[in-house]
């Protein structure tokens, strides 16, 4: 009796893109849950405009590139990018703006590189850094919490933050006003723990390894606590800014998107580290509100690097 | 010397090796014909010793090992028919074709040995002329590697029981029911490499096979031998691996395990050398897994070597009619090979069949591009970046697939068994090895080639320069200045040491 040739091994998990796709986004719905109980059905209409423009783009640039389409409009890498994006843009923002930071993202920054897996840049951070740069007005005024759709939009907790400490204010002053919860921002609080939720949901699913958001933690956490302590007045502390901003959405969602981080698990750790530091030293001496986007791209530039730096010992190799 | 027990990567696998297991070792009759594969997995193909018409035993020497290969036994009795090249589980090879008697006689000269009264040396060549190989698939002389292991004084003998790749489970067949025989082969390897001491190393998901061997060992309580029950991660049975986790130590990428003081053996082998001592029967047989939804009654067997496999898979029951086999493999699923027929003999490396039916092993999703998540470094039991080495093999960086460690890679499979984007990594690693390969032959031929033209270079400008300086000398000669000549001076042509 004969048989076909095959090449092993012959048995494999099984695992796919898509099903690693499925799970962040799975991990996302928290953080879209709590955005919408606070700001209403702001975040909903950006999701949908983002995927749609995601989607889009995915398969014009596909088209363009005489690819096949369906494996990469199914894979879901492309709805990923759109959720961050959704969810890290001011629910208000114009649908336009969506439109045109979803198309740059998944246009230019990754099928510009060669599609999936090609990408240098983290692209929904691309999408997010032009608009931040190009938009800053728009893209800097949050709905109030628990104000709905139509509501009056202002500064968030950091940018109130930065202003009242440039006005000399008392740290207790600033942060007796409405932008401030118990902790940290009064919505970024709330967001920032479902993002940690859904952080913790993908470490247990394994969809993600611990090292970049533990050490993007504490790149923020460590130096926010040794400047706190130094001046409290000056430096909010290490808990003020693990629950404000982005910080943890950055931390489990965008800095361990795999295409544009560090691949090693050392090359990780100094990674997020970078992402945390740099996130901290934007919030406390640059001029945005928030420093995740930059920090990651910033980041971004030093994979190579890191990942040529960061080779692991090989069993039966001396150290050197 | 010794370090903290280091395991690192690999995967916890569903073993697939419970059908086999409820039956006992199931003996397949010996075959009509046998054909022996010069050529079994292992170094330079056996030399043949007999012409064609020659009457053999079962047991009777048929070929010398050279090197890396063993001396060869007739497993039946009969006539060596021919030589003729078959396929083999290693491709289309030399084989001998002995037609059986239907007698099996065994050999008249093969007796027992009694290797307490031999020293090391006699020993190790009684051992090399039973053709004792490396039964766990490699198919090593064992008697070269003990004695290898000797000249470099190794302390620690380690018997690799652990069986960790999905499928396989003749080992654990094996120490269920020989445990002694284990035991007394761990004896006389120990005085054959000079050892102090012996572990069997068995994964910790064969019970009954730790119980076996703690029962054989309690027969012989001054045997310098331990048991270690390891965890059940593929790849520990892998050499490097399985001294890692044993002893701590790390076999340098450069060297033999000797280098750490450690030699390996595989159970099967043991039991082999029990056989031969205890009734100086060579290595003419072993056990095979016949296993997957393809075959009727999956079971450990006894068969000779040189028997076609689709006589194990009749012995099993045959293939199943419900189930219908699509694929066969030999090996496990991991890092077997596949066979094109059931032909192919059974050779010494040989440990098992996977007759597979649909859904024993799921076919691939088609390959997406790599998304750098790295889930086959933390896999890598050799602690290699293959997401890395993936790029520099696409990128074809010959440069990069050195630093990144392609030499080191042991193909174990692990990376392409969690890969998301199912890219076939471990078959495109051996294909860099081999385009690398290659391409240093090429080079090496083209620097042979360079270095010839050079030297036929030099010896011809040698030649003009000799014949200008004879034709000077004979000038001056005609002039009648003789004043440099002298009595050695021939013809001007001395000898050329490199004529090509």
């Amino acid at each position: 009796m004969d048989f076909p040739a095959s090449s092993a091994p012959h048995a494999v998990a099984g695992f796919t893109v898509q099903r690693t796709m499925l799970q962040v986004l799975a991990a996302l719905v928290p953080v879209a849950a709590v955005q919408v109980w606070l700001y209403g059905p702001g975040p909903l209409r950006l999701l949908a405009v983002c995927a749609a423009t995601a989607l889009a783009s995915e398969a014009l640039a596909l088209a363009l590139r005489r690819r096949t389409a369906g494996p990469f409009l199914r894979d879901g890498s492309v709805l990923v990018t759109a959720a961050l994006l959704a969810l890290a843009l001011p629910p208000s923002l114009p649908a336009s703006l969506a439109v045109f930071a979803t198309a740059v993202a998944v246009l230019l920054a990754k099928h510009a590189y060669g599609g999936l897996g090609q990408n240098p840049f983290n692209p929904a951070m691309v999408g997010y850094a032009v608009l931040l740069v190009s938009f800053p007005l728009e893209m800097t005024r949050w709905p109030a919490p628990g104000s709905g759709w139509d509501a009056f939009t202002g500064a968030t907790a950091l940018d109130t933050l930065r202003t009242g400490l440039r006005e000399s204010l008392t740290m207790s002053e600033i942060r007796a006003g409405a932008a401030f919860g118990t902790v940290g921002a009064a919505d970024g609080e709330w967001v920032n723990l479902a993002a940690l939720a859904g952080g913790a949901f993908m470490l247990v699913r394994r969809v993600i390894r611990w090292q970049i958001p533990v050490a993007t933690l504490l790149g923020i956490a460590v130096p926010a606590a040794i400047a706190h302590a130094f001046d409290p007045g000056a430096h909010p502390g290490a808990i003020f800014h693990l629950a404000s901003g982005a910080t943890m959405l950055g931390a489990f969602f965008i800095a361990t998107d795999p295409v544009s981080a560090a691949t090693s698990d050392r090359g990780r750790l100094m990674y997020g580290a970078g992402i945390g530091l740099i996130t901290w030293l934007i919030r406390t001496w640059g001029s945005y509100p928030d420093g995740v986007a930059f920090a990651v791209l910033l980041m971004n530039l030093t994979v190579p690097l890191l990942d040529r730096v960061t080779v692991p010992r090989i069993h039966g190799h001396s150290k050197s | 010397m010794n370090g903290r027990p280091a395991i690192r990567g690999g995967l916890r696998l569903d073993g697939h090796k419970s059908r086999p297991l409820t039956r006992p070792i199931l003996a397949v009759p010996a075959p009509r014909t046998a054909i022996l594969a010069l050529d079994q997995g292992s170094g330079e193909p056996s030399q043949p010793l007999l012409d064609p018409g020659a009457t053999v035993r079962a047991g009777t020497r048929v070929a010398s090992g050279c090197g890396a290969s063993a001396d060869l036994h007739a497993p039946i009795s009969g006539r060596l028919r021919e030589y003729a090249t078959l396929p083999t589980a290693n491709g289309p090879g030399r084989c001998l074709v002995i037609e059986g008697d239907d007698r099996d006689e065994p050999d008249p000269a093969l007796a027992a040995i009694e290797w307490r009264a031999l020293d090391a040396d006699a020993l190790l060549e009684r051992l090399a002329g039973g053709g004792v190989a490396g039964l766990g698939g490699a198919a090593f002389p064992a008697a070269g590697k003990l004695a290898l292991a000797r000249a470099a004084g190794v302390e620690w003998l380690i018997l690799n029981g652990a069986e960790c790749e999905p499928w396989i489970c003749c080992d654990d067949a094996l120490m269920r029911e020989r445990a002694a025989d284990v035991v007394l082969g761990a004896q006389v390897m120990l005085a054959a490499c000079g050892a102090a001491r012996a572990t069997i190393a068995v994964e910790d998901d064969k019970p009954e096979a730790l119980a076996a061997l703690a029962a054989a060992l309690a027969a012989t309580p001054d045997a310098p031998i331990e048991i270690r029950a390891l965890p059940a991660i593929f790849p520990l049975g892998a050499e490097g691996q399985l001294i890692a986790a044993v002893t701590g130590r790390e076999v340098p990428h450069d060297g033999l395990p000797p280098r750490v003081g450690v030699v390996c053996q595989n159970v099967g082998t043991a039991a082999a050398v029990a056989d031969l001592v205890s009734r100086g029967t060579p290595c003419i047989s072993r056990i095979v897994t016949v296993s997957g939804s393809g075959v009727q009654a999956p079971a450990n067997v006894q068969a000779r070597i040189g028997t076609p496999i689709a006589e194990l898979i009749a012995a099993c029951g045959g293939y199943s009619p419900e189930r219908s086999p699509e694929r066969l493999v030999a090996g496990g699923s991991l890092t077997g090979r596949p066979l094109a027929s059931d032909s192919v003999p059974v050779t010494k490396g040989l440990n098992c069949v996977i007759v597979a039916a649909a859904g024993d092993l799921p076919p691939r999703a088609a390959e997406m591009p790599c998304i750098r998540c790295g889930d086959c470094a933390a896999v890598c039991p050799v602690a290699l970046l293959p997401q890395q080495l993936h790029r520099a093999a696409q990128a074809g960086d010959a440069a990069g697939l050195a630093r990144f460690g392609l030499a080191d890679c042991i193909e174990c499979g692990c990376c392409d068994y969690v890969c998301p984007s199912a890219i076939p990594l471990t078959a495109r690693f051996r294909a860099a090895r081999e385009r690398s390969r290659l391409h240093e032959q090429e080079r090496h031929r083209a620097l042979e080639a360079r270095e010839r033209y050079e030297r036929h270079r030099a010896r011809l400008a040698r030649r003009a320069e000799e014949e200008r300086s004879a034709f000077e000398q004979a000038r001056r000669l005609a002039r009648g200045d003789g004043t440099t000549s002298g009595p050695g001076q021939d013809s001007g042509r001395s000898r050329d040491p490199d004529r090509d």
